[in-house]
């Protein structure tokens, strides 16, 4: 509904954001002529791990933290797993434990992605952004393409029975705990994952084929979608290959051109700071040397795939090349590249789990390895939506005393409230939220992050709305969803 | 003791028993399963949690203290005893912080295993939520007193087969927990890892530290059978019918 108001200046608002698991709230302000002047992307909902685990004993953390999450909770699991070993004293976990957790992120990599992309982004590409609402979601997607959508729920599947056979439950598993883990892989277990993971990397494939078509054929809108450049974050290996288990920190600027690489996790604090917004729970992190103002930066499959030097996994290898290509030399920009970088993930997820599952490694009786205890522990993994960073103090006592988690979600927090932004600029048309614009809102959030529940770090409520206000911040307009 | 056997009859069915054993192990030897939680087989009865009360010749009594007398009568898993015991295990979630899912003796608790074969859903009664800090003075053991239930198997461990005094009980009613013997904390007193006491504990509350959930989920005491399926397995009486 429109308001009107003796001032130029209007505010909009979208609240909830549906297929985004979470809520979270977009307020968007105009300027004296009606032109956007700037976008909030609030996220209000509270989860406050970091408050629950001081005073917890350290080995606890894997458990207790990654229920955060129930889409990526071998992110957080694991996560806290390798920052505990730091804590234990433990610089190298067995080539068992190594593989097990590489095998169960590898799972979950997978399972997620298809999720993001099937389950929650597909429906947006297939039937068009402003198809009628009933449209909009999975269910149509089964009605329609039902070979898509029973692939997509299998490839899921899929990836939970590998979460399964390495943490013991599909959610919320025990696998990984400081120092290593807490099983190998049974002979059985394997032999039941290996006879179909030539399907699922085919599916990947397929499911990347599919991502390229639509992409192609809505060449030019696609890329100019809720665009910017930014900065992007990545886990690289120390060759600059992709890993998207272990590795040490690179950020490259809009034009690919490194502004550090190789920094240690130990060493986080002194290249990244975060900001506290009054208006929004979850922080704001930059680069240091950069300042607030251009040091943000954006994680996730499309920072992955442009900040890495190449896959060493040949099918993903030859798609990265061909993506990369639309950079014409610069690093992808697109805000709708995400879902392409994401299914080149998804294919590499799956073919580093084919040579995982032949590793004899995986049947090693070393589980767990012990050592000297240290007071800190940092870490970081690449979680499906991006760089995930785990930071603990213990005390002499076993007792953690400070935990700082920056979730992926965080990591893009700047990023996401520049494409609402650019989103909102390009299709709010006079002083009414239409329709429309909430649609292409919600797509533009979909492309980094279906997850907002575990990025905030204050008390708060769990709605979310979209408000449009003028310049002195009185409500013009005001859409709820959800 | 004498060896003089004797019949006792628990829900219907007769089983022998011998003089100087109590309820509870009569039933075990002959495979019933009569829930407890303080109960330890290596200890001496404690009477503590009362969740093994049966109806001896219709009048409610712990089986773990009781001793066998020739001819008992005895009412086991009924009805209104199982709902008896659910609710005292409700009551003891309630009263500390019994958070299964992040718990590292999840699976192996003896506690959550009851909850799970009473057939509790959810507890009735409102949450106490205590605040204690835990007790990690101690090199090598832990306290949550948030787990505690108060079932003394460590003071009594502590005095029966460890020869010590580690533990004891402290306060009286809703403020009763568990003590230790040092003003120091669990780090004062002369504790080993290796004393039975350490490792006794029916919940995640007195924990050997650093291992956390080293148990693979499918491998833990209770995730296939219910707590009791070992004394049930070797069941020796047949159902009366």
């Amino acid at each position: 509904m429109a308001v009107s108001t003796s001032n130029q200046k209007r505010k909009v608002v979208i609240n909830p954001v549906t297929r985004v698991e979470g809520h979270g709230k977009v307020t968007i302000q105009l300027d004296e002529n009606g032109h956007v002047e700037r976008t909030r992307f609030h996220i209000i909902e509270f989860r406050g791990f970091e408050r629950f685990v001081q005073g917890r004993m350290y080995w606890e953390a894997p458990i207790i933290v990654q229920r955060l999450c129930g889409i990526c909770p071998v992110s957080h699991h694991l996560a806290a797993s390798k920052a505990m070993d730091v804590v234990a004293g433990v610089d190298q976990v067995s080539p068992t434990a190594e593989k097990m957790r590489r095998l169960m992120h590898y799972g979950q990599t997978y399972q997620s992605h298809a999720l993001h992309f099937f389950h929650l982004a597909s429906p947006d590409l297939l039937f068009g952004f402003d198809a009628p609402v009933e449209k909009r979601n999975v269910l149509a997607v089964l009605a329609e393409y039902p070979d898509v959508a029973r692939k997509a729920v299998l490839m899921r599947q899929y990836g939970q029975e590998v979460i399964k056979a390495t943490s013991g439950k599909k959610i919320h598993g025990t696998g990984s705990l400081p120092g290593g883990v807490n099983k190998n892989l049974g002979a059985a277990e394997r032999d039941t994952l290996q006879a179909r993971v030539d399907t699922m990397i085919e599916w990947a494939v397929e499911g990347l084929e599919l991502c390229k078509t639509i992409t192609k054929a809505d060449l030019d809108k696609l890329v100019k979608f809720g665009s910017f450049e930014s900065n992007f974050m990545s886990i690289v290996a120390e060759d600059g290959c992709m890993d998207l288990y272990d590795g040490k920190l690179r950020v490259i600027d809009a034009d690919g051109e490194k502004i550090f690489d190789q920094v240690a996790p130990a060493d986080y604090l002194d290249y990244i700071e975060e900001e506290v917004r009054p208006w929004s729970y979850m922080k704001f992190p930059f680069i240091k040397s950069l300042g607030k103002e251009k040091g943000w930066y954006r994680v996730g499959p499309l920072a992955r795939v442009n900040a890495c030097d190449y896959i060493d996994t040949p099918i993903a290898e030859k798609e990265r090349q061909e993506f990369m290509a639309l950079g014409g030399g610069r690093p992808v920009h697109a805000t709708m590249a995400y879902h392409w970088a994401r299914m080149i993930e998804t294919v590499h997820a799956a073919e580093k789990m084919k040579e995982l599952l032949a590793d004899p490694d995986l049947q090693g009786t070393e589980l767990r390895r012990k050592g000297e205890r240290r007071n800190r522990g940092v870490a970081w993994i690449e979680a499906p939506r991006g760089t995930l960073f785990h930071h603990y103090e213990v005390d002499e006592q076993d007792k953690i005393t400070l935990a700082n988690l920056i979730v992926s979600t965080t990591n893009n927090n700047e990023a996401m409230n520049e494409a609402v932004r650019v989103i909102a600029d390009q299709y709010l048309d006079g002083k009414e939220i239409t329709e429309g614009l909430l649609n292409h809102i919600e797509v533009g959030i979909r492309a980094y992050d279906p997850c907002l529940s575990c990025a905030t770090h204050a008390l708060g409520q769990m709605r979310l709305q979209v408000r449009l206000t003028d310049a002195r911040g009185h409500l013009i307009d005001e859409k709820l969803r959800g | 003791m004498s060896n003089e056997k004797m019949t006792i009859l628990i829900d219907g069915v007769a089983v022998e028993a011998t003089e100087g054993q109590t309820i509870l192990q009569a039933a075990a030897d002959a495979g019933i399963y009569i829930p407890r939680l303080c109960n330890h087989k290596d200890l001496l009865p404690g009477g503590h949690c009362r969740i093994c009360t049966v109806k001896i010749n219709g009048r409610p009594g712990s089986s773990c203290t009781f001793p066998v007398a020739d001819g008992l009568v005895i009412e086991n898993d009924t009805d209104e005893l199982n709902a008896m015991r659910r609710a005292i295990v409700e009551m003891l979630f309630v009263e500390g912080n019994h958070y299964c899912p992040s718990c590292e003796a999840s699976g192996n608790c003896e506690l959550q295993a009851l909850g799970y074969r009473l057939g509790m859903i959810n507890p009735e009664y409102p949450y106490q939520e205590p605040k204690n800090e835990i007790d990690a003075t101690h090199d090598d053991v832990y306290i949550d007193r948030d787990r505690c239930v108060l079932c003394g198997r460590c003071a009594r461990a502590s005095v029966q087969l460890d020869g010590k005094r580690v533990f004891g009980f402290d306060g009286r009613g809703l403020g009763t927990r568990i003590a230790v013997n040092s003003p120091d904390g669990l780090g004062g007193t002369n504790l080993s890892v290796d004393d039975r006491a350490a490792t006794i504990c029916p919940t995640g509350c007195l924990r050997v530290k650093g291992q956390g959930p080293d148990i693979p989920v499918g491998q833990r005491a209770y995730d296939s059978t219910p707590i009791g399926s070992d004394i049930e397995r070797k069941q020796t009486v047949k159902q009366a019918t």
